[in-house]
């Protein structure tokens, strides 16, 4: 008994020795880029011509970020992008909750036609659409205008809808019938009942439609032709295209300035994300 | 919002039994809640890719003349070897597709229950995909530079630097790079979209498993697993998409040089540089039958794949069924 005891305590300790290694690794894999990257901004071009990259500055150097934010106009792309990102998540939001709310506690005919359609809408290659996405931009003047790119964005995706469709079926219908019960309409059933228990659902799709807007450029880059007044701030990295290609330390500070936002929200909604994660399931 | 709670309100007032009915109302509630969602879809997905079949036809720039051509674009997919044979390259992203999914699956289930300093772990691994695809490109562009980054961590491994490829530039490897580039910047993504659907199977499940004896493996394969397959086929489905019309790491890091263009990297030097639309749509029609038909096999395997867990009771019997008479089997021998 003893040393079959003391075995099973020794197996589980060699297991969570290679769990925890195993954390250490893919954390380090996904941090040593960003690390190497934030090294380089810190230095001055002379350090950067005579040092290896992964060697330590020997004193802090802002002047990279302040050089990469003027030249890159990056302060107009800012404010663009900021405009673009609430837009299309308030309404993303909106048409998607209530989207999943609809096909996931109604069955009508072409319920499930209409996921279909959403589904089969993954499958087209979005790059190539452009081609004919940008003639009916055109023919709806829809082209260098913020608005006309926060409308091509708005449509929902179907990651988040089955996000929603996925806490939906964790919502017990009873709620839906007490609602019904006591003559709340459907749309105000969608709106005290079934809205505030999305909200960990809401949040995680926010974050993932969020960073794919915000991280968005092949269309922006597209349909926001006019660089100087309409840059997002990854369009407005393109600046380090070309002659400025071998100025990594600018550039890094560029990059690090670029994904500084993402890191604020990250950092702060962290939190709101993991504990939405884990009370979104179901109570009762 | 509370604008069109007024309004039904009203109405209801003045249409009287027929407004109040149910039936009616679930009616507008319907046709509300899909019309904005539909045309979206419509004008942004439909009305497009109805307009490339068509364009896939003719022999046409973006302004000026068009000529019909018939199937002339779609046997140059074909006859052309530059065009076809990028498709070869998708084997690197599906590969690398694969061992993302298996690694995120396998984060998704270790964090999703206690760890110590989880909650770090996951941000770290997460925060990669909160990256723009450009900075992406600057990163890797930098971090794969001859004596850069890369080289330096593999030098401190204990390997030459004269020995290395030049993993941007070789064709034996760069392909791989940025596959690589691909899982770091994604894994993270997919651990979390993991974590949430592990997060939302009823936790009663886990303590009746538990109760009924079972170990932290047949906890993940009969409750788990079972439990986020909505969300797990989708990711299955996403990345073999992505990785046929993988666009992203080539375009923004090599530019689709030293034999890195991908089907979608010469689809968009076809369509943008040379101009050739209607050639571009072809390409993009081939490459979705392509993609439909590796969904339809991938969801007639996983659909054989899951019927294990489905069915847990029978199965298992006719398991245990199975190695007591391939045991006796043995022992006969």
């Amino acid at each position: 008994m003893d040393t079959e005891n003391t075995l099973s305590i020794a197996k589980k300790i060699v297991l969570s020795i290679l769990k925890y290694l195993s954390l250490i690794f893919f954390a380090f894999v996904a941090v040593l880029p960003l690390v190497s990257v934030l090294i380089t901004a810190l230095k001055d071009d002379e350090e950067y011509a005579t040092t290896n990259v992964m060697a330590l500055p020997q004193h802090l150097n802002f002047a990279n970020f302040a050089k990469a934010f003027t030249t890159a106009n990056m302060g107009r792309a800012f404010i663009n992008s900021t405009i673009i990102l609430i837009v299309v998540l308030l309404v993303s939001t909106l048409i998607g909750t209530q989207l999943a709310y609809v096909l996931n506690r109604f069955k009508f005919r072409g319920n499930t036609l209409i996921r279909n359609l959403f589904l089969f809408a993954t499958f087209l290659p979005g790059i190539a659409m452009q081609v004919s996405v940008y003639e009916i931009m055109t023919k709806l003047n829809l082209i260098n205008h913020l608005y006309g790119y926060i409308i091509m964005m708005c449509g929902t995706d179907i990651i988040s809808i089955y996000v929603y469709i996925q806490y939906f079926e964790n919502i017990p219908t009873e709620l839906d019938e007490s609602g019904i019960m006591d003559g709340a309409s459907y749309f105000r059933i969608y709106r005290s009942i079934m809205l505030p228990l999305l909200k960990p659902a809401i949040v995680t799709s926010c974050i993932l439609k969020g960073v794919g807007t915000y991280n968005e450029y092949y269309c922006a880059n597209l349909y926001l032709q006019d660089k100087t007044r309409l840059a997002t701030v990854a369009t407005s990295l393109y600046t380090f295209v070309g002659p400025l290609g071998s100025q990594y330390n600018m550039i890094c500070a560029g990059v690090i300035i670029s994904l500084l936002p993402a890191l604020l929200v990250f950092i702060t909604c962290q939190k709101q994300i993991y504990s939405g994660l884990t009370t979104g399931a179901v109570k009762g | 919002m509370e604008g069109k709670v007024k309004v039904q309100v009203n109405e209801e007032r003045s249409f009287s039994k027929w407004f109040t009915s149910r039936k009616t109302q679930r009616i507008i509630t319907i046709a509300c809640f899909m019309f904005i969602p539909l045309l979206l879809l419509f004008t942004f997905t439909y009305l497009p890719f109805g307009k490339m079949v068509g364009f896939s036809f003719y022999k046409m720039k973006y302004i000026g003349e068009r000529t019909f051509v018939g199937l002339k674009n779609y046997k140059k997919v074909f006859s052309e070897p530059e065009y076809f044979s990028s498709l070869k390259l998708s084997f690197f992203y599906m590969a690398g597709a694969l061992v993302q999914l298996a690694i995120s699956l396998y984060l998704a289930t270790v964090l999703s229950f206690k760890v110590k300093g989880g909650d770090i772990f996951k941000g770290f691994m997460f925060f990669p995909y909160l990256i723009n695809g450009i900075a992406v490109g600057f990163i890797f562009k930098f971090f794969f530079t001859r004596g850069f980054v890369f080289d330096t961590v593999l030098q401190w491994c204990g390997c030459n630097v004269d020995k290395l490829p030049y993993w941007l530039r070789d064709q034996g490897v760069n392909n791989w790079s940025l596959a690589g580039t691909s899982i770091w910047r994604y894994f993270g993504q997919n651990m979390v979209l993991f974590i949430g659907a592990i997060m939302s199977v009823d936790s009663e499940l886990y303590e009746a498993a538990m109760l009924d004896g079972c170990n932290k493996w047949q906890q993940f394969f009969y409750v788990t697993l079972p439990n986020i397959r909505t969300v797990l086929f989708l990711n299955v489905i996403l990345s073999i998409t992505g990785s046929l019309s993988a666009f992203e790491p080539p375009y923004v890091i090599t530019s689709g040089a030293n034999g890195t263009a991908t089907y979608f990297v010469k689809m968009h030097e076809v369509a943008h540089t040379s101009q050739k639309v209607g050639q571009a749509s072809a390409m993009a029609v081939v490459l979705l039958i392509i993609i439909l038909f590796a969904t339809l096999l991938q969801n007639v395997l996983l659909k054989y794949a899951f019927r294990d867990a489905e069915y847990e009771g029978p199965e298992q019997n006719v398991r245990k069924k199975k190695t007591r008479i391939n045991t006796a089997g043995k022992g006969k021998k």
